[in-house]
């Protein structure tokens, strides 16, 4: 039976996991991640899954956990958040490497130091070439649906990548709201049965080496495959998408275009903010503002031809990052970078600049999302940019 | 049936870890590894840690495990194989597995007393049904013989050197066996290569009352400095010394496994090993006072514990 339920994103997700009910799942508590794992828990404890549920004494150890139990033919499930996700960092290399289609959540929240529990994306965008599909969740609902859809893309046999899932730590994750849920039936006819597309270590009749020595005579190749993995996966995400749209009614592409067709400015801004922008666009609209909106929701594989198309016909462009890659070109974030990168090889040549805003949960709120609207206008009327980079809302 | 713990016997059995691999002569990893893998009878399931055994028997394309195994990384075999146990008990519930499987994770005394420690003590705590054997050769052997906590004291590596100040490495070696011990878990113990009767016993119990932690003394002539061919006698050595006594901790309950008729001293054990050459230089000497010292006083106390004393 289908439910509407007051769940926060969190809960959404733990939701999802009991539906798609998962052979193991390995996790260790982080703020604010934890209360997923705590509501998962008690799925368990309570018997409403078969999961076989590893409490494990590290985020390390969640990772490594998974990988064995993935390569031992296991459906699994993970998640943590921001210094977890750091610490993982060595094993996620090795999850995607070994192609394990584990699926993640990432609650996220900003990088230790100073110690901040509150969100922002550098967590995620450090692991950016860790080799995972990163699929962003602007709300609760979303965070639910992309985290079943995600089973799907990353044990496709065309990807066979691991998946993570984001929303945004306490904004998303400890925020009610109405969520729609399938019935269990029905999430577990999307998932389908688990089938092993790799030889697992269970089958002890056909002994397999996972994980051997591989050197600059084959290491090369093996990097190689996974690129092809990495490349099929966006024709999936989008057929996994078309799929769960005829299940559950809602749409889901590369990314979310919010009056953006016939608009002449537009923000480039990921997950929960995206929410927000929406409300100024609708406010700006009404006042005869042509203003839009993108929301890329897969970072990894980056949908850079699709993203540039839909951005062409604008006169300028700002992309908003919740985090900072220092020491890349004018210390932009990423998913400046990629915006640009991507306008560079298949876009126009508008103005693209970048605003870094909420590090460490600063609260975004929509007179500065309307200031950076008002920059981009005044970028047209004077065809000067003056700052490549702006810090919105610190103080300097 | 069982296969009787017999040469006889076992000679009839498949090996498991083939020939071929790249490990150094009179390196005892792989005599380990024949005796762990001839003891079990029912299908095993291998998770390795980066060291010397993974490196030297899993050069892509080639591999010399005839079972199932998984190398991950360095500090994460005994995490690595607790997922692949879970895995096992959650599909075997769903009865999509049914034969019975036993769980082993190999690490080097790096990957297990030093970089693995925490994956371990966590893995043991939650109760998995593994044993986890930890080949002990006294140092990082595969990135070129540095100290570990599993160094004894006195002994020369490549980060330990014996200089003018500073005469190699100046701890006593943690005693990890001793650690698991305290995670009252079923089944620790203590073994080495050339007793391979009691080694191969033990594996039987450890994989039997899982969770269960094995150390075994390997001896790596490239690391203690002696020729290949005292590899089997230097471990008999570290036995007869009780510098590396073989006992058992069974459900709680201490017990040694072998007793020396005639504790022999230390230098027996350090001469022949190029690592404690410096040792014997007048100026050095009391340290093999105090090195035999440390022998009597754990052995003194291991004694105590299998109620020996």
């Amino acid at each position: 039976m289908r439910e509407i339920m007051a769940l926060d994103g969190n809960a959404a997700v733990a939701h999802a996991m009991r539906q798609i009910n998962p052979d193991v799942v390995a996790a260790y508590p982080i703020t604010p991640q934890t209360s997923t794992v705590q509501t998962f828990s008690e799925f368990v404890a309570n018997g409403l899954v078969k999961t076989e549920f590893i409490t494990v004494e590290s985020e390390h150890s969640a990772m490594s956990a998974c990988i064995g139990a993935a390569a031992a033919g296991a459906r699994v499930m993970t998640a943590t958040s921001s210094a977890g996700l750091a610490f993982m960092w060595e094993v996620l290399y090795i999850a995607a490497s070994y192609r394990l289609p584990i699926v993640m959540l990432d609650v996220n929240r900003a990088l230790s130091g100073p110690i901040n529990i509150h969100c922002d994306h550098s967590d995620t965008m450090g692991a950016r070439e860790a080799g995972w599909i990163q699929i962003f969740s602007e709300n609760a609902q979303e965070s639910y649906d992309n985290f079943i859809q995600a089973v799907r893309i990353a044990e496709h046999p065309d990807v066979l990548l691991p998946v993570m899932v984001m929303h945004d730590g306490f904004i998303t994750s400890h925020a009610m709201e109405r969520v729609e849920l399938l019935s269990d039936e029905e999430v577990q006819s999307f998932v389908g049965e688990y089938k092993p597309a790799m030889p697992t270590l269970l089958d002890v009749h056909n002994p397999v080496t996972y994980g051997p020595l591989d050197f600059y005579d084959y290491y090369f190749e093996h990097k190689r495959q996974q690129v092809e993995g990495m490349a099929h996966a966006q024709e999936v995400i989008l057929e996994v998408a078309r799929e769960y749209e005829k299940l559950s009614g809602r749409r889901y592409g590369l990314f979310e275009a919010y009056r953006l067709e016939d608009a002449e400015v537009a923000i480039v801004v990921l997950s929960s903010t995206a929410g927000t922008t929406k409300a100024v666009v609708d406010k700006l609209r009404a006042q005869g503002k042509k203003v839009g909106l993108l929301k890329p929701r897969v970072f990894r594989p980056f949908p850079a031809k699709e993203l540039a198309d839909a951005l062409r016909h604008l006169k300028a462009v700002a992309v908003m990052d919740r985090s900072i890659s220092f020491g890349a070109m004018h210390n932009a974030g990423p998913l400046y970078l990629e915006v640009l990168s991507a306008q560079r090889i298949y876009g126009g040549n508008m103005p693209v600049v970048d605003y870094i805003f909420g590090l460490g949960g600063r609260d975004i709120v929509p007179a500065q999302i309307e200031s950076v609207y008002d920059d981009l206008f005044r970028i047209l009327e004077t065809g000067q940019v003056e700052r490549l980079v702006t810090y919105l809302g610190v103080r300097e | 049936m069982v296969t009787k713990l017999a040469l006889k016997d076992l000679s009839h059995k498949p090996d498991l870890f083939a020939p071929g691999h790249r490990l150094c002569p009179g390196c005892g990893a792989g005599t380990i590894v024949r005796q762990v893998l001839l003891a079990i009878d029912e299908p095993v399931v291998v998770a390795n840690a980066t060291g010397c055994l993974e490196v030297s028997t899993s050069i892509f394309p080639y591999t010399s495990w005839r079972v199932p195994w998984i190398h991950s990384a360095f500090e994460n075999a005994a995490s690595t194989i607790s997922g692949v146990e879970a895995a096992y008990q959650s599909l075997k519930r769903q009865g999509k597995v049914t034969e019975d499987i036993k769980f082993i994770a190999f690490g080097g005394d790096g990957g297990t007393y030093d970089i693995g420690l925490q994956a371990l003590s966590g893995a043991m705590e939650r109760g998995h049904k593994i044993l986890y054997i930890c080949y002990d050769n006294g140092a990082y052997m595969n990135t070129g013989i540095q100290r570990s906590s599993a160094t004894p004291r006195g002994a020369e590596t490549t980060t330990s050197p014996a200089g003018k100040v500073i005469p190699g490495k100046m701890q006593y070696p943690k005693d990890l066996t001793a650690i698991m011990a305290a995670h009252n878990i079923p089944y620790v113990a203590q073994a080495s290569p050339h007793n391979w009767r009691d080694l191969m016993r033990k594996v039987r119990k450890g994989v039997e009352k899982g969770p269960a932690f094995l150390n075994v003394i390997s001896s790596c002539n490239r690391g203690w400095r002696h020729p290949p061919e005292l590899s089997i006698e230097l471990s008999r050595l570290a036995v007869e010394t009780c510098f590396w006594p073989l006992y058992e901790v069974e459900d709680g309950v201490w017990r040694l496994t072998y007793k020396p008729k005639e504790k022999l001293p230390i230098t027996v054990w350090l001469e022949p090993q190029g690592r404690f050459r410096h040792l014997f230089r007048p100026e050095n000497r009391h340290l093999i006072d105090e090195i035999q010292a440390e022998v009597d006083r754990r052995w003194e106390r291991l004694l105590k514990l299998c109620g020996e004393a």
